[in-house]
């Protein structure tokens, strides 16, 4: 152990771990494991309704023994993990996010295909054999096991305690989905395309946050949030090699929530993957990533903040404004959620400005409002279809309110409350967030990110005209009817936008309560 | 009877009646229910009028509180002094009119649920926005209102509708943002001086926010209302929406919503940010100057009725604006006065010119004349309407046109003259008009098979002109409601009214001379 004098080093000594608090992600991981297992072993027809039952089951347990779990804050596996508030709040928020996207990736109704992923990923696009499984309607359901793999990872994620952890739970995050990025049915090349290039950058962000890690590590000689912030307070030799660390770091998590100048990779990405998994590593990797993000700014970094916080203001204006400036020049539907995901990285980098309890608070409950709102969103893009798969185009969801109100109206739902309309979710928290930044003194940010909801609400609203009030321009698109499933999760996150925009004394209660970082 | 909420339920109301008429099955009862609905409206906020205490103990009354949001120190508060009472009975009143005037918009087959029930929703809405004590509870409702307003004009509409609902809702949608920063700023200074955040009207009209913040928060929220009300040069939006949507939804427009921007200046400007207020109070009133000559120089250029109207109100709001920076007793009582005149003088215009655009099938100015000689009820209808329209004594706008400049004068005699002008102005754009449309003989689109009006069309314009006469020959019984709120909202500024005192010099030395 890094902080103990080396003399006491003689025996490697049995870590204590609280197996009680580490259930959660023990149990996905445990439910990853056996989902290998079902793949290796059971026949490919047993295997769908064998991985449900695993996959469901087990984030239902999780969710049960995060319940369970209880409520003292306190540093546990020998000080690698915190449970505190904001990462219990999260880790039901990325459970509840996850049973709602995968209750997505279930449907097998939608696609004439079966469901949204390749029958064999290693197949060359447009290759006989790819034809040929095709045509047997082959699925398959690795996606399950991999999604879950990649849950434990954001489980980890915002409770890691020190740098080491953080960068394993990132790695256990991220690697799975770089594959399921590459997995879409149609599309194959762009999808595929986009695997390499999340993969591509994201090793190469990886690499940027050990890098930064290394020189932590050099200058408070300890990889723990604590002591990092007591060094920081304490000593004021070789500054620079913490400047080097914050910057390298900074770079590595901001990469991750998709922030500019780091958010390259996300409208590709967002686009080449299968719409379901876009919907679940939209909403619950920047869940994952904020909690590490405002946890290593708020504990290990809170007592340097002059040095990081131009940084971070600048950069939470430069990505709202960049998201939707963008946005509104994008023709594919998922493009321009994918910059709408960027600008709202922007708004929730403002509260992490804030640097305050507020700040968390406003964070936590703008996640929620922000993952179930995208969720929602992704999932009615998987209805919306023509002849070659979704139908993407702007042009196609023209005079979509004539044809299926319903969908339009549901979709119209989660777009305001993406744009921030007053009686959605989106409301309260983009209110949450701008007051938690101007009590802190960034009044010039809050100005630019009301400059920039304008903007936003420009886009959104666009579509809405589009889908209501301009006839349709060809005959093609078809709107999917859902199975029990996707209409479940549709529903669950409508229903959240809605009672959180009428009702938003329900979340910002429970946001408020989980909002103290344990130091 | 003391207890009774009755703000709440004049909301709720129109609300319930949105609700049947979704779920009804005939779609031809929804003009019957949107009716009755309006009417139980209009009795309910009726019977509340008649329990307002005039000057009584508390400023505001009928108040209701409900727990909302406390985590902001959000309530939904709902209570009125005599200058909200009055707007919202003009809310109450003109609504069964318009609902009565757009009888035959939208006909069974096509999307009439939506077009009486969003009326219904406007009007739920435009009564809390006016009884709204919770400053974060008036900016949702005065977001929100856009959402039905949008689908009035972009749904039911000109040809044009498209993009003038778009043109509304962006510039809207604009100011709006721009409050809301404002609005968060307000909380954080809330926060700063009581510990804890709040947005109770009462309790932040009586906070002493520093000077430099105020004038950056007085800013936010006058831009807002400055669009919304409008004043030169944000009225762009105005014309186009106006003249695209359909009458009875112009009038909603004109006649009620963009009350709210005047009515946010005097409630929510004046007493959160006095100082502010004081500061730039020459310089709005300049601008209201501006609008009013330009707002009259453009409508006596304009081809298109509905243009021309919407014009004129750009000239009457800016009217309404400088009698409310002018902070005089006369000027304010003046402005509140003319906000309920001009919304039954506008809305008789819009809706005379919705009855002759029904019959001509042109909105074109020249299409028209000679409507005397075959329709001379509609042709005097449009010249009562016009009459009231340039304040003509013994009718309603007359009291708040006079009261007005009385008021700026004491205060800005230079800018107050200019004004006047703007009454010669007026004369001339509503009689030549009336002389283009109404005078000579029948041509263009006026045939004989014209038709003069018809029951309905009749039932929808007495009630109005009885209402602008009543009002024009005894103003008394809107302004002794509004005297007391004006002056609390002038002590609330610390403003004295100036004593005339250009008069006297000038009559003592026509006394000392022989």
């Amino acid at each position: 152990m890094m902080g103990l004098p080396a003399a006491t080093q003689g025996l490697f000594p049995v870590p204590q771990l609280e197996y009680q608090n580490l259930a959660p992600v023990l149990i996905v991981l445990a439910a990853a494991l056996l989902g290998v297992l079902v793949e290796a072993f059971l026949p490919r027809t047993a295997r769908f309704r064998a991985q449900l039952v695993v996959t469901f089951g087990g984030l239902l347990i999780a969710l049960a023994a995060l319940f369970f779990a209880g409520n003292t804050d306190g540093v546990i596996a020998e000080g690698a993990i915190a449970w505190d508030g904001p990462a219990r709040f999260l880790q039901g928020l990325i459970l509840v996010l996850s049973f709602v996207a995968f209750l997505l990736f279930t449907d097998r109704k939608i696609d004439p295909g079966r469901d949204a992923f390749a029958p064999r990923v290693s197949a060359v696009p447009g290759s006989a054999e790819e034809q040929s499984l095709t045509e047997k309607l082959v699925q398959q359901t690795e996606v399950y096991p991999l999604a879950l793999f990649s849950v434990s990872g954001m489980l980890l994620f915002p409770a890691a305690n020190d740098l080491l952890m953080m960068f394993v739970a990132l790695e256990v995050l991220s690697l799975p989905l770089y594959l399921l990025a590459g997995m879409a049915r149609r599309r194959r090349l762009l999808s595929q395309e986009a695997a390499l290039k999340y993969f591509l950058l994201g090793a190469y962000s990886s690499a940027f946050f050990l890098f930064g890690s290394a020189m932590i590590y050099g200058y408070a000689n300890s990889l723990r949030f604590s002591e990092i912030a007591a060094a920081t307070s304490s000593q004021s030799a070789s500054e620079g090699l913490l400047l080097v660390g914050i910057g390298l770091i900074s770079v590595g998590l901001l990469f991750k929530i998709g922030a500019a100048p780091f958010h390259e990779w996300t409208p590709d990405v967002y686009q080449g993957a299968p719409t379901v998994i876009t919907a679940f590593m939209a909403a619950t990797t920047k869940v994952a990533a904020f909690g590490a993000l405002v946890r290593i700014f708020y504990v290990a970094f809170g007592p340097v903040r002059e040095q990081w916080l131009p940084l971070i203001s600048v950069i939470s204006a430069v990505t709202m404004l960049v998201g939707v400036i963008f946005a509104l020049t994008q023709r594919e539907m998922k493009r321009m959620l994918a910059y709408s995901s960027i600008a709202h990285a922007g708004f929730l980098l403002t509260g992490v400005v804030a640097l305050s309890q507020k700040g968390v608070s406003a964070i936590l409950f703008y996640l929620v409002a922000y993952g179930f709102a995208t969720i929602g969103a992704f999932g009615i893009v998987t209805l919306v279809r023509d002849g070659a798969g979704e139908a993407s185009d702007l042009s196609a969801w023209a005079g979509l309110g004539k044809r299926s109100p319903g969908v339009a109206a549901l979709f119209s739902l989660f777009l305001l409350s993406m744009a921030g309309i007053p009686l959605t979710a989106g409301f309260p928290a983009k209110f949450a967030v701008f007051s938690a930044a101007a009590a802190s003194g960034a009044s010039w940010l809050v100005i630019v990110g009301v400059i920039a909801s304008a903007i936003a609400g420009f886009f959104y609203v666009r579509i809405i005209v589009l889908m209501f009030f301009t006839d349709p321009q060809d005959d093609n698109t078809t709107v999917a009817i859902p199975s029990l499933a996707t209409a479940i999760s549709l529903a669950v996150c409508a229903g959240v936008t809605i009672v959180l925009g009428v009702l938003p004394q329900i979340g910002l209660e429970v946001a408020d309560r989980a909002s103290l970082f344990i130091r | 009877m003391k207890n009774v909420p009755w703000l709440l339920i004049a909301g709720l109301v129109p609300l319930v009646g949105t609700a049947l008429i979704a779920v009804v099955p005939r779609k031809s009862w929804v003009r019957g229910i949107a009716l009755g609905t309006s009417l139980v409206t209009l009795a309910v906020v009726i019977a509340m009028a008649t329990q307002f205490q005039i000057g009584g103990p508390d400023k505001f009354q009928f108040v209701t509180t409900y727990s909302w949001i406390p985590a902001f120190g959000v309530s939904f508060t709902l209570g009125v002094d005599g200058i909200g009472l009055v707007l919202v009975a003009l809310a109450a009143c003109l609504v069964p009119v318009v609902l009565i005037a757009s009888w035959r918009d939208v006909e069974p087959p096509g999307s009439i649920k939506s077009y009486f029930g969003l009326m219904l929703v406007l009007q739920s809405m435009i009564i809390w926005v006016f009884s709204a004590l919770d400053v974060f509870l008036f900016y949702l409702l005065f977001e929100a209102m856009l959402i039905p307003a949008y689908l009035l004009i972009g749904r039911f509409g000109g040809a044009q509708r498209s993009y003038a609902a778009m043109k509304f809702l962006l510039y809207s949608l604009f100011g709006g943002l721009i409050m809301l920063a404002a609005l968060i700023g307000l909380y954080v200074a809330s926060q700063t001086l009581l510990g804890n955040g709040t947005f109770d009207f009462q309790t932040l009209s009586s906070l002493q926010i520093n000077t430099g913040l105020q004038n950056w928060l007085f800013l936010g929220f006058f831009l807002a209302f400055a669009i919304k009300a409008p004043l030169w040069p944000l009225h762009t939006w105005l014309p186009d929406a106006a003249s695209e949507a359909t009458p009875g939804t112009a009038v909603l427009l004109v006649a009620l919503m963009d009350k709210v921007g005047t009515f946010g200046m005097i409630r929510y400007c004046l007493q959160l940010f006095p100082d502010a207020s004081r500061t730039f109070a020459f310089t709005i009133c300049i601008l209201a100057v501006v609008s009013i000559v330009y707002g009259a120089l453009v409508a006596i250029g304009q081809t298109d009725i509905m243009r021309l109207i919407s014009y004129t109100s750009v000239s009457h709001f800016g009217f309404i604006i400088i009698g409310i920076f002018a902070f005089t007793t006369q000027g304010q009582t003046g402005s509140v006065f003319y906000m309920v005149a001009h919304g039954f003088s506008t809305a008789a215009l819009f809706l005379i010119a919705g009855v002759m655009m029904a019959r001509g099938k042109s909105r074109n100015i020249a299409d028209y004349g000679g409507v005397f000689k075959v329709a001379p009820l509609l042709a005097g209808f449009v010249l009562i309407a016009g009459l009231s329209g340039l304040a003509l004594p013994g009718m309603a706008s007359f009291p708040g046109e006079f009261l007005v400049l009385v008021g700026s004068f004491l205060r800005y005699p230079v800018l107050a003259i200019i004004a006047t002008v703007a009454i010669v102005l007026s004369a001339v754009y509503i009689l030549w008009l009336y002389q283009r449309v109404a005078t000579g003989e029948p041509r263009g689109v006026v045939t004989e098979k014209f038709g003069d009006l018809r029951g309905r069309e009749v039932w929808v314009f007495v009630p109005i002109v009885a209402v602008m006469i009543a009002l024009g020959v005894y103003p008394q019984a809107v302004t002794r409601v509004i005297e007391p709120a004006v002056q609390s909202t002038l002590d609330r500024i610390g403003a004295v009214n100036p004593e005339p005192t250009a008069l006297k010099p000038a009559a003592s030395t026509k006394e000392t001379t022989p």
